[in-house]
């Protein structure tokens, strides 16, 4: 497995002048952070009216998060420990105002100053105690309280965050109920070690139902006594290979890790007819 | 750091300071950069500004005696020291707000808590919030 950046070296040492040019040059990070963004903004589920809204970015690094919401006419601020991911967001140019700041210390910003807040890959550097005074389970709360606080009641707040444990889920989302946020944890493709991604998706305003994650089964998995049959087949062993049932299965496998997969179709698996 | 950005921000994160807010901005060197003007967005703003922080960045003035003479002319006397009312009928005030609030980047400058008077640096544009150990 690939080491952890959270386990080199703290983040305001970490991203250092070459980790961050890292994010201006290297387009396979800008593709995966830009993507994870927009979902993100997606999750932050905002109404629908074309206005534009002032959002919070925390963690917002070189500011490439930020240009998912400049694309969408948001207004946006920008927190960061990193002086050299700063420094390359200011290079960019970009529309947003960036400010250097430690997560854990709190959120500077007056009560009820945004409409929502992103943080993409940023949440997992306050599970660790870099300073001998860091208290990960105090910082985190104080994070959530100060977060809330500059909320808005009806704003939601969404952090793509790479958890090394289940430990640390807990612990993240304990401290964030503990602030008075309400919501949960969504995973999307669930069933892939490469597109698995986590986000914390938490509401200021009272409970409402959690966003459905991507690349799960439709259904939920339960007893089928109608196709008991079918079932009884398919304990005896797969279906066999090249036949339909097993280019059916193969597809919906893809489907599950998020792949780009052709739709099943009458055509699926068809014998060609062999005349040309 | 637009001047939209420090009506929000406050210092309430060091240790015992309750309110934290307006910091006491000072200007050393400050840039014009010409933005959209989205009437709709600044009212929609309003509410969350406070006004005498506005007026109070609309007076403050940047330490360069050659900037002190534009901003001055510019801004001082635009600005209403209590909030007048149907803001959003009143589109001059709105493209002076707009102008006051997102086109005005400050480069160099300091925030200063009004509590405890610890002074957060701005260099670059970037101010810097960072705590010491013994403020946390």
């Amino acid at each position: 497995m690939a080491r952890r950046p959270e386990h080199s070296a703290p983040p305001e040492i970490f991203y250092n002048d070459d980790e961050a040019k890292k994010y201006s040059t290297n387009t396979r990070i800008i593709d995966i952070q830009i993507e994870m963004a927009e979902r993100a903004l997606e999750l932050l589920a905002l109404p629908d009216d074309d206005e534009s809204r002032l959002i919070l970015d925390i963690g917002c690094g070189s500011g490439l998060s930020g240009s998912v919401l400049e694309e969408s006419e948001h207004m946006w601020i920008g927190i960061d420990i990193s002086k050299a991911m700063l420094d390359i967001a200011v290079e960019r140019e970009v529309a947003g105002d960036v400010i250097l700041g430690d997560m854990g210390e709190g959120m500077p910003f007056k009560p009820g100053t945004f409409d929502g807040a992103i943080s993409i890959s940023a949440l997992q550097w306050l599970c660790n105690a870099d300073k001998s005074y860091h208290n990960p389970h105090k910082r985190l709360l104080k994070f959530f309280t100060t977060l809330f606080s500059c909320l808005t009641r009806t704003a939601r707040a969404v952090f793509q965050f790479y958890p090394e444990n289940s430990d640390q889920i807990e612990m993240v989302t304990s401290q964030a109920m503990k602030a008075g946020f309400y919501g949960g944890l969504v995973v999307d493709y669930p069933n892939s070690a490469k597109a698995k991604k986590y986000y914390l998706v938490l509401m200021t305003g009272g409970t409402a139902e959690l966003p459905k994650a991507l690349g799960t089964p439709e259904e939920e998995r339960r007893v089928n006594y109608i196709k008991k049959r079918d079932a009884c087949r398919e304990a005896r062993g797969k279906a066999p290979k090249k036949s339909r049932d097993w280019i059916l299965a193969k597809k919906e496998r893809r489907r599950r890790q998020g792949l780009d997969t052709r739709p099943d179709t009458k055509y699926t698996a068809r014998k060609r007819s062999g005349k040309f | 750091m637009k001047l939209s950005t420090y009506n929000f921000l406050t210092s309430m994160a060091i240790k015992g300071v309750k309110v934290g807010f307006p910091l006491k901005l000072t200007i050393n060197k400050k840039e014009v950069v010409e933005t959209e003007f989205n009437p709709t967005f600044v009212e929609r703003l309003l509410p969350k500004l406070d006004w005498s922080a506005i007026y109070g960045a609309a007076q403050v003035n940047p330490s360069d005696m050659r900037q002190k003479m534009s901003f001055q002319a510019e801004l001082t006397e635009d600005i209403p020291a209590v909030q007048p009312e149907n803001i959003g009928e009143n589109e001059a005030l709105l493209q002076k707000l707009h102008h006051l609030l997102f086109e005005i980047d400050v480069l160099e400058g300091q925030l200063e808590c009004p509590e405890t008077g610890r002074v957060f640096p701005i260099t670059d544009g970037i101010p810097n919030m960072l705590l010491n150990e013994d403020e946390v």
